[in-house]
């Protein structure tokens, strides 16, 4: 074992690189099952009412978009079948070309037969300056951050907008979030004063904070690819047209987390072997 | 590898790759790589908008975006400068090091005229009302914010700069209060509502006995009671105490092993979708999303 103490990190990168390439490659899929954080999540869209107004708040960069974007993804589509109302804004800059694609990407290019109107059936707000204190106004008056959508358009002459004062007009909100600001501000200025349903995705660097707000000032979380990859599942159990690897972003990412986990693993194995024959062989000495 | 046999094995590495690269792109009839097809958004009447949106190569009205495919380009080749970093440092990385960073900065700043001072600031500026008792009050609240921010660029003036620190104990005394209230309801009464649970769990459809809820809660209160006793300092950690403070050590490894674990997914997360980047839009090696008929046809 005496080669380990000496081995080159960069074989170690090596290995990860083919750990992850190759079932790409291979297009491996590894079979998932949502567990039940999740699906408080799913249900919650589920039994709203079709018509409802759910804000998505896109608070990350494109550093997470590979982490994140698939349970955007899933969740617009989630409403977009359900026909729910989409208020769509960034607590980011950088986030707002993120916010467009999933516009152009989802709600305008897969669900383009629905009809989706800019205005009637979704909202762009954009992205505004002030990290929490934006939440904290919105949760009084929208009006006070957010006079007009990202296009200019006063709200009041958005149909999806002119009835809606705060947050409390909202039936769900949801904040995809990488950092600050994102899930903890928003349990912190909406979900806890105003006692609003909150889900939430998040990184997987940030999904331990959010657990102990689980059950009463969160309702879900979608933690990290392999929360978006559960999600991904339940929608396809339900919404059959979505059961198709095409519409399954995460969980075609989670096949290289497997081999990359059982790589790490048998790392953390083998060093800590060669750890204790190391000391063994120190203290013969 | 001395350095002679390391250039020499590079050297080829690059030969390789250059030759796969022109055989992918450039052989007519090969496979083909990194192409970006686009067709014109119509509106009712097949009027051209002006916009164009991503298509599949075989749709009717598809070119090729030479924009968009010298976007997926740039973007592959500065993906794998960044990724030579794991091997050493080298002026490709340093480059798209500095890319990133100039990149980055630009962006901030335009979003931050653009969306921060041109809504908060230019916009009220000019609609500033000073006829009526309720404008001037108004227009007043306007100008509070360009005082501010004036005396606080005054720090990169040569005198003066005392001024900036009024601006500043403002912004620290705001975001003190706005702050400790919301934790004092979000992450400390209501995390301590958070903690009364049942230790006995009944079961919510046929009133039986939940013996793995009741687990979770009993767990759940004796992590929270054993770390609280660790970060308790006022009692010397020995004896019965000592052995509950030990409990919220080992709470604490596993709180700090789960997050850990949740690092590493997440990173392999990212490479796992930057890989795709380079295997899908760039050589067309798969094709997860169907964008491209299959080969052959």
């Amino acid at each position: 074992m005496a080669w380990l103490q000496t081995l080159d990190r960069r074989w170690i990168f090596l290995a990860m690189l083919l750990a992850v390439a190759l079932p790409q490659l291979l297009q491996v899929r590894v079979p998932e099952k949502p567990t039940a954080l999740v699906l408080n999540v799913f249900r919650k869209i589920e039994e709203l009412p079709e018509g409802s107004r759910v804000l998505i708040s896109f608070d990350y960069s494109p550093s997470s978009e590979g982490e994140l974007a698939p349970m955007a993804t899933a969740l617009v589509r989630h409403c977009c079948e359900k026909r729910h109302r989409l208020v769509l804004m960034t607590l980011w800059p950088d986030g707002k070309p993120l916010v467009e694609r999933a516009i152009s990407r989802i709600i305008e290019g897969e669900y383009a037969a629905l009809g989706l109107q800019p205005g009637r059936d979704y909202v762009n707000l954009g992205y505004r300056p002030g990290k929490e204190v934006v939440i904290k106004t919105i949760a009084t008056s929208l009006r006070a951050e957010f006079p007009t959508d990202d296009a200019g358009t006063p709200l009041d002459d958005l149909p999806l907008t002119a009835e809606v004062t705060n947050l409390q007009d909202l039936d769900l909100l949801i904040s995809i979030s990488a950092g600050f600001p994102g899930l903890k501000e928003w349990v912190q200025y909406a979900s806890s004063p105003l006692k609003l349903p909150l889900a939430v995705g998040a990184t997987a660097v940030q999904a331990p904070q959010a657990y102990p707000y689980i059950p009463r000032q969160l309702l879900g979380i979608l933690a990290a690819v392999k929360g978006a990859a559960e999600y991904e599942v339940a929608l396809g159990e339900r919404y059959p047209n979505l059961a198709v690897p095409q519409r399954q972003d995460a969980v075609r990412r989670m096949a290289p987390q497997l081999w990359a986990h059982l790589l790490i693993i048998a790392l953390i194995v083998l060093g800590n072997v060669a750890a204790v024959l190391s000391r063994r062989a120190g203290g013969s000495r | 590898m001395n350095p002679p046999v390391e250039r020499r094995v590079w050297w080829v590495i690059f030969l390789l790759s250059g030759a796969f690269l022109l055989w992918r792109a450039a052989v007519p009839g090969g496979p083909g790589m990194a192409r970006v097809y686009i067709k014109p958004v119509v509106a009712e009447g097949d009027v051209p908008t002006g916009a164009w949106i991503a298509a599949r190569p075989d749709e009717a009205g598809a070119v090729v975006s030479s924009a968009r495919t010298a976007g997926v380009w740039v973007a592959a080749l500065l993906t794998l400068a960044i990724f030579s970093f794991l091997y050493k440092d080298n002026p490709a990385y340093r480059f798209a090091e500095a890319v990133m960073v100039g990149v980055s900065a630009a962006y901030f700043m335009v979003a931050g005229f653009w969306d921060g001072l041109v809504p908060k600031l230019f916009i009220p500026l000019s609609q500033m009302e000073w006829g009526t008792a309720g404008g001037v009050g108004r227009s007043l609240l306007t100008l509070t914010p360009l005082v501010l921010g004036l005396m606080l660029l005054w720090r990169l003036l040569p005198r003066g700069g005392w001024i900036a620190r009024w601006p500043l104990a403002f912004i620290v005394g705001t975001y003190a209060g706005i702050r400790l209230l919301s934790f004092l309801e979000a992450d400390f009464v209501s995390q301590i509502r958070n903690t009364m649970v049942p230790l006995v769990v009944r079961d919510t459809a046929g009133g039986g006995f939940d013996l793995w809820a009741s687990v979770r809660n009993g767990l759940m209160l004796g992590g929270v009671l054993s770390c609280l006793a660790y970060f308790f300092f006022s009692m010397d950690h020995r004896g019965w105490y000592g052995r509950v403070a030990r409990v919220g050590v080992w709470y604490l490894m596993i709180t700090f092993g789960a997050s850990f674990a949740f690092t590493v997914m997440g990173r392999i997360a990212l490479l796992a979708s930057r890989l795709e980047f380079l295997f899908d839009d760039w050589l067309w090696l798969i094709d997860p999303l169907g964008k491209r008929p299959p080969p052959g046809l």
